[in-house]
């Protein structure tokens, strides 16, 4: 990579990160929302820790992993919407006319979403310890986390990248947020799948790749060190990012050539 | 000539515009598909995740609730939809007003308050739509119910009081912000009172700050009234409609209070 690629991709970056951290709108919810389900999660649920094979007595280390999963969700929607609006006021197709090529924008665009995932993942494991979660794998895990964290808000930032190239359309961006709501619910989210009782849902949730992502971050938390947990989960998020990644990129020089 | 005639307002007057704002409201609701349906899917969608994902919990040690546990989630999703039908009207108020459609009715409507009328009658034809399909897809996931017909139309009714208080205190806020940017401001309180209620286990298994938010969160009343209605063993029904018909009448206070603001702003 070049002087001149680097200095393209700091000045997108940088324009995105300032981009986000100005929008009250989309760091706010990003933090809140997924903080207070698990506050209400955490204790709704804390008698379920009862049931036989349940792999912990603290509903909310089990339940930690989930608000994860939710803040790449707001990577999604952060990512996708802000590049929507850049394709409808026409910033793109003026960014189309300098010397900036597709891969240095691509990626710099991923930068807001990138930095807004490591400040969830500090604030979410920040409030955990506050609330009394364990960490099985110490600090070395939590470090673990923040990486799957911010692979997460790579992978799942391309995808809003993806849906806001091939639409041009904020309100596609966000119509996408139940699509994912859907997929988050139909996991192991509220409970590990041996202890799903229901036959379907507990297939549905086998099948669901967020269950995996899920089960990583939570196999740090209540386990320690599960190798083959953490392969799945970084297995799958890397498989997230590329294919969204190759999608998004894709979408990109189709959207220039029509500018 | 009675007093209303005598005053100048007829009730035939009132009627039309109550029915005419309520029949735009739900031929919208029923011609749009991005109206309809996440109004419907959400409901289905909280019912299939929270009873079929977990329904182990109904064998946590305390747990007694014989009808099974999609019949204790069906409760809590009949009330959180009946609320959602009304939030989900009240934005559609908000849009009116930020369009300028608001302003119209307001200009043509001699007696104002048939306005919010005509959306309540809305908003109570959206929750019977959503309350239908969802029961029909609750009955042919297996669900059981113990109560007799008596106490399923009193299940109903607790939805609508709901539906009724969710409306009036959505209009509020719709007739005074008259913008959609004050939909968090109609949805966030209506999901924060719900979600701090009993929604996965009975009150006495709630531990800590839940339990004790739970026990004085009015919608616990209704929930419980709820599920002992489709056990068959009503339970505080006498509480549960009265604090049903007291958030009814508070939010209408509030969306009468909103109609003025939204009259003195033109």
């Amino acid at each position: 990579m070049n002087r001149t690629t680097l200095l393209q991709i700091g000045h997108v970056a940088r324009r995105s990160v300032l981009r986000t951290a100005r929008q009250p709108a989309q760091i706010v919810p990003a933090l809140i929302f997924p903080m207070f389900l698990l506050a209400v999660n955490s204790s709704g649920l804390q008698r379920a820790t009862s049931l036989p094979h349940f792999p912990t007595h603290s509903f909310l280390t089990f339940a930690l992993a989930i608000p994860f999963m939710q803040g790449a969700l707001f990577s999604v929607m952060n990512a996708g919407t802000d590049l929507a609006r850049d394709v409808e006021t026409g910033f793109l197709n003026r960014l189309a006319l300098t010397p900036l090529s597709s891969a240095s924008l691509l990626t710099g665009l991923l930068g807001g979403a990138l930095v807004l995932g490591i400040v969830q993942a500090v604030v979410y494991l920040t409030v955990g310890v506050a609330a009394g979660a364990s960490f099985a794998a110490g600090f070395p895990g939590v470090l673990v986390i923040v990486a799957l964290s911010m692979l997460l808000a790579i992978g799942f930032g391309c995808i809003g990248l993806f849906v806001a190239l091939r639409t041009g359309s904020g309100e596609a961006v966000q119509s996408m947020f139940p699509v994912f709501f859907v997929f988050l619910f139909l996991s192991s989210m509220n409970l590990p799948r041996n202890l799903i009782q229901t036959d379907w849902f507990r297939e549905v949730a086998t099948y669901n790749p967020v269950s995996y992502l899920i089960e990583a971050i939570r196999s740090l938390l209540i386990k320690g060190w599960d190798g083959e947990a953490l392969a799945l989960g970084f297995g799958i998020a890397g498989v997230i990012a590329v294919v969204a990644m190759v999608a998004a990129s894709t979408s990109m020089r189709t959207r220039l050539v029509r500018t | 000539m009675n007093a209303h005639a005598a005053s100048g307002v007829s009730y035939g007057g009132f009627r039309s515009a109550a029915l005419g704002v309520a029949w735009r409201s739900v031929h919208n609701f029923l011609t749009n598909p991005t109206l309809f349906l996440p109004a419907l899917v959400f409901p289905l969608f909280f019912f299939t995740a929270f009873a079929g994902g977990l329904s182990s919990v109904s064998r946590v040690p305390g747990f007694n609730f014989p009808t099974g546990y999609t019949a204790f989630q069906f409760v809590f999703v009949v009330l959180q939809s009946s609320a959602f039908g009304g939030v989900f009207t009240g934005f559609g108020i908000a849009r009116d007003f930020e369009t300028g459609f608001g302003r119209r009715f307001l200009l043509i409507a001699r007696h104002r308050s048939a306005i919010v009328v005509g959306y309540v009658m809305a908003a109570l034809v959206r929750a019977c739509v959503t309350l239908t399909i969802l029961t029909a897809v609750a009955l042919i996931a297996g669900m059981n119910i113990d109560g007799n017909g008596v106490d399923l139309f009193g299940l109903y009714g607790l939805g609508l009081t709901v539906n009724l208080a969710a409306v009036l205190w959505s209009a509020g806020v719709a007739l005074r912000v008259r913008s959609i940017q004050g939909g968090p401001l109609m949805q966030i309180p209506v999901f924060l009172i719900l979600f701090m209620a009993p929604v996965y286990v009975p009150l006495g298994l709630l531990t800590g700050w839940i339990h004790a938010v739970a026990t004085v969160n009015p919608t616990t009343a209704l929930l419980e009234a709820g599920r002992g209605f489709i056990a068959g063993r009503p339970t505080s029904v006498v509480l549960a409609f009265a604090v049903g018909a007291g958030l009814a009448l508070l939010f209408t206070a509030w969306a009468r209070g909103g109609l003025r603001r939204a009259e003195s702003a033109g």
